[in-house]
């Protein structure tokens, strides 16, 4: 059973179709990446699937639960790290969870160990008491992903996530999540950049509002380096 | 149950250690109407004749009559400042992490509406104790009367303050909005004259002000801290938090949410 279903969802925005009839399905312990360039419709379809946007076209099913019929039950079983930092940087760390596990409703007892153990599965325990703006950029992210496993999610969805990091935190992040996606959450990952794409991963391309490719990243790719196919497809589309 | 009061608590308390943070914004919602007390007032004192209206028995200093004005306009301030903070943090994204969460997106804007009117609460409050140092006084149990008044006048300005934020697209729009909505409905209101007043100059001034539910804010706070109650006050007020509410709600459905920076 799918994890994170979408069937032909499409949407527009006026006369400007961002999204055309976009379907797949992901099962548990998948790494997914939603590969697109810059205005394919990435951000759109982020917004659907969190419901900051809602479409009469189509359906996004998470964990079994509708989107648009039972929206809290699949909300629930959502976590979501944005392209956009939303952490309340004059709160700390442990503020900054507590804030968001009051969101999901989690209850406060036993609260704090929930916390620190998501936080210490990235490495960020000792950071607990620190104020966000006082973290760097690779570290807010880490913590934002923490903060979007602290209600036990069985989809992550991820945002372009490494936007504005370096080298190494990119690196560190995406070993994580494939990590995660190992241990059986269904992950989506949106990305415009092909390394961050590994040959085993689930890929899905988008492109002009409609997906492109749908499979193995391996078998997608053939002989060419992803960047080389991936360029091909949408220079030649475009 | 017990998740939406802890979502409620959440919000709350987040908005308060924001105000907590930005001291100077405190500093400054109550230099603004100190200053309109204490020195425009003074000022003003001997050019405005005031006769006996409801809800004075007798003659009142000018001091006296614009003080429910001025509750109001730290209500106003902090209902614009609030929604200034909202626009902040769809820009800074935290507006996001509120919207998803799985809790109905109405309680969670209320939530953020109560929490910023209870900080204006607050500063009113403290206005009022100043202004008591400086023996402007209101009857003791007109004090606690006015609690509801405050909250409700809070309410009904912080949901217009969530109506304006959903139609302004950046933060650099703001100002324009503010000078837009801010000046017109303090100055266009009872706060610094009574309507009698503006009649007599102009009919269709008067009218406007009449209609200007903030001119309602200020009588109903007027009121009850004389222990009186205004009810065509409290029915404007009612009715223009229920439509403004009804108004942010519609705007903020994820329908359309995102649809106006898009399109």
């Amino acid at each position: 059973m799918a994890e994170l279903e979408v069937r032909d969802l499409s949407f527009r925005y006026g006369a400007k179709q961002a999204l055309d009839k976009v379907s797949f399905a992901l099962p548990k312990a998948t790494f997914c990446a939603l590969l697109g360039p810059n205005g394919a419709g990435k951000s759109t379809l982020v917004s659907l699937l969190t419901r900051l946007l809602v479409s009469p076209e189509g359906q996004v099913v998470v964990a079994g639960h509708d989107m648009a019929r039972a929206p809290r039950r699949a909300l629930a079983h959502l976590g979501v790290v944005f392209q956009q930092p939303t952490l309340d940087l004059n709160l700390t760390v442990r503020q900054n969870m507590r804030y968001f596990a009051a969101l999901h409703g989690l209850p406060r007892k036993g609260l704090d160990g929930r916390i620190d153990a998501a936080l210490d599965r990235l490495g960020m325990a000792e950071r607990a008491g620190e104020k966000a703006a006082d973290l760097n950029g690779g570290h807010r992210r880490r913590m934002e992903l923490a903060r979007a496993l602290l209600h036990r999610p069985r989809v992550l969805l991820l945002d372009e996530p490494t936007v504005g990091l370096d080298a190494a935190a990119r690196a560190a992040i995406v070993g994580h999540v494939h990590d995660l996606a190992r241990d059986g959450l269904c992950v989506l990952w949106t990305t415009h950049l092909t390394d961050e794409v590994r040959d085993g991963d689930h890929l899905l391309v988008l492109h002009r509002g409609r997906i492109l490719a749908d499979g193995v990243s391996r078998d997608i790719r053939g002989e060419m380096p992803l960047s080389d196919w991936f360029l091909s497809r949408t220079e030649v589309v475009a | 149950m017990s998740g939406l009061w802890g979502v409620a608590r959440a919000i709350m308390g987040r908005e308060f250690l924001r105000f907590v943070h930005q001291r100077e914004r405190f500093l400054a919602a109550l230099v603004r109407p100190l200053v309109w007390l204490l020195v425009f007032a003074a000022g003003f004192r001997a050019a405005l004749g005031l006769s006996i209206i409801p809800p004075y028995q007798t003659y009142i200093t000018y001091e006296t009559y614009i003080v429910p004005g001025l509750c109001a306009m730290v209500l106003l301030f902090n209902g614009m400042q609030s929604s200034l903070s909202l626009v902040y943090d769809r820009e800074m994204g935290s507006m996001r992490l509120l919207l998803t969460s799985p809790y109905p997106r109405g309680w969670l804007l209320f939530c953020r509406l109560f929490g910023a009117t209870l900080i204006s609460v607050l500063q009113v409050y403290a206005f009022l104790g100043i202004a008591a140092l400086f023996e402007i006084t209101m009857p003791v149990w007109g004090y606690v009367a006015v609690l509801p008044g405050l909250i409700l006048g809070g309410l009904m300005l912080g949901a217009l303050g969530l109506v304006l934020s959903s139609f302004i697209k950046q933060l650099e729009n703001f100002a324009g909005v503010m000078n837009f909505v801010i000046f017109p409905m303090f100055f266009l209101s009872s706060a610094l004259y009574p309507l009698w007043k503006m009649r007599e100059s102009s009919e269709l001034l008067h009218d406007i002000c009449a209609f200007n539910p903030f001119t309602h804010v200020v009588e109903l706070i007027r009121f009850l801290l004389y222990l009186q109650m205004n009810w065509q006050a409290l029915a404007w007020v009612v009715g223009s938090t229920v439509l403004l509410g009804a108004v942010a709600l519609w705007a903020y459905d994820p329908s359309r949410a995102l649809m106006k920076r898009k399109g």
